[in-house]
């Protein structure tokens, strides 16, 4: 067994006195989907955004590749980071600039690729998520669907080794959300990349995992892969996965 | 129900925290000026969408600060008995030292500075600005950078344009409503110009805006929560900055004017 690519260790994260993370330990291989559930405001997105170091943890560190992150100065940050896609749950895409502008920017700071090999990767990612004819657009004229692929697009525009998807069929019809869904699962298999999504949707999480984590009360109370989620008897697990509002878990 | 004191506290470390935070994206924009040839054309946009389209406004205040002082300065005079052949030495002395500088400056943070901080505040609340990190662009440098350094150009650019307006407006009324002549006026303005006040008047310009740039980046950039908090933030930078301003214009008259 290879050393993980991504390795999150004994994290710990407060805002103020409210502890959010509480000792995480969690490995990420090459290549594997890694899918982290659990309620809403437990954490989820706060550990996305230590891998990055988008947030700072209070203790504990995320290694990649064995390196410690947190020792990066400025540039190594910036190259690292690049390495990265990330899909953000609102797919926080720059209103003032278009849809084309949105998905090549990363390509244009980089200062690695011509304005047309740019306008060209742009276009072929777009196509890749589906959408084409929209690169003239503003966000504000795509619906929530078309944003999230857009996002997707700029993403990948970069074509990172690692992808990271915060809630990404949040706020979507299941229709639309399944198709994002099967978006994720063609990137992964076309891209080759590794991925690390957080959800609380759990069709998504069944569909584009190959590894499942639940996170509770700021600790991982279940790891596993989909099937050993689904045959569980954590009563944490079973109550977030059947939505029932009985159980350990208070809302 | 935190006491009177905990709430004091409170309120000391935030400001000792704001403190330390406007001083930290301080260093950061200076760190980020090694790549001020990369920013080039955002800067360039930020100086058309924050310099030249507050032109008409800076005019339209000019133009009715310069009348009222006129007007003013004539009522004073003729208070106290002093000859109007004067009003073109003491206005001309007012709007360049003071009027134009402080008024455009306060405008600017109004238009300006309360733009910028909606600006970055809607974008660090739905994430835009994560969303630039994550793509390995520095904030500082992609938004913070351009926009200092417009306010910092374009404050004194106003305020060219301000001490003009501002004159023109107070001949119109020396001329109409006091019957003063042109002549007169513009001898006593003549008279009364200095190129030191007129330089000094365009340095404390430059500093309002580079304060009105890093207090409006730096409230963008911690707003919390949605609408309500980029309204807060909003305000906070607005009120900040003009305090700032009226602080620092007095340094600058006891530094730059001395008695």
């Amino acid at each position: 067994m290879s050393a993980p690519l991504i390795k999150i260790e004994n994290l710990r994260k407060a805002f103020d006195s409210h502890l959010v993370l509480d000792g995480v330990n969690i490995d990420i291989n090459r290549g594997e989907s890694i899918v982290v559930i659990g309620q809403s405001g437990c954490g989820k997105s706060v550990l996305l955004k230590h891998l990055i170091r988008l947030l700072e943890p209070d203790d504990g560190r995320v290694t990649f590749d064995g390196e410690d992150i947190s020792r990066f100065d400025f540039y190594e940050l910036t190259d690292y980071r690049r390495r990265f896609g990330m899909l953000f749950q609102s797919a926080a895409l720059f209103d003032s600039m278009t849809v084309e502008e949105n998905v090549g920017l990363g390509l244009k700071e980089s200062r690695q690729y011509s304005a047309k090999q740019t306008r060209d990767i742009v276009n072929e990612k777009l196509e890749l998520v589906g959408l084409t004819g929209v690169g003239e657009k503003r966000p504000a004229e795509l619906s929530g669907g078309m944003r999230k692929r857009v996002g997707l697009a700029r993403a990948i525009a970069g074509t990172p080794e690692v992808l990271l998807y915060d809630e990404p069929t949040t706020g979507l019809d299941p229709i639309t959300a399944d198709m994002i869904n099967e978006l994720i699962v063609h990137l992964r298999e076309k891209l080759q990349v590794t991925s690390v999504a957080v959800t609380h949707d759990m069709k998504s999480a069944f569909q584009i995992a190959d590894r499942i984590v639940m996170l509770h009360n700021g600790k991982i109370e279940f790891e596993g892969t989909p099937q050993e989620v689904s045959t569980t008897s954590n009563p944490v697990v079973r109550q977030f996965i059947t939505g029932s509002s009985v159980g350990p878990i208070q809302a | 129900m935190p006491s009177g004191l905990q709430e004091l506290g409170r309120l000391g470390v935030n400001f000792i925290r704001a403190i330390g935070g406007v001083f930290i994206l301080l260093y950061k924009f200076i760190a980020s000026l090694q790549e001020l040839h990369r920013s080039l054309g955002l800067f360039v946009h930020q100086l058309y969408l924050l310099g030249v389209k507050s032109v008409p406004l800076i005019i339209i205040i000019s133009i009715f600060v310069g009348a009222v002082s006129a007007w003013q300065a004539a009522y004073q005079f003729k208070f106290i008995g002093a000859p109007l052949r004067l009003l073109g030495h003491a206005v001309g002395k007012a709007v360049v030292i003071e009027l134009a500088p402080v008024l455009a400056a306060i405008v600017f943070a109004g238009r300006v500075g309360a733009g910028i901080t909606a600006e970055l505040g809607t974008m660090k609340v739905t994430e835009q600005i994560d969303a630039l990190e994550s793509m390995g662009i520095s904030p500082v440098r992609y938004l913070v950078q351009p926009r200092v350094l417009a306010c910092l150009f374009m404050v004194p650019f106003l305020v060219i344009f301000a001490n003009f307006v501002a004159i023109v407006g107070a001949l119109i009324v020396s001329i109409i409503g006091v019957a003063v002549s042109s002549e007169t006026f513009l001898t006593g303005f003549k008279d009364s110009f200095k190129l030191s006040d007129f330089v000094n008047g365009l340095i404390k310009a430059g500093v309002f805006g580079f304060i009105i740039g890093i207090v409006g980046c730096y409230h963008g950039f911690n707003t919390k929560g949605g609408a309500q908090g980029v309204g807060l933030a909003t305000t906070s930078s607005v009120v900040i900055s003009m305090v700032l301003i009226l602080v620092f214009n007095f340094v600058f008259a006891v530094i730059l004017f001395r008695i």
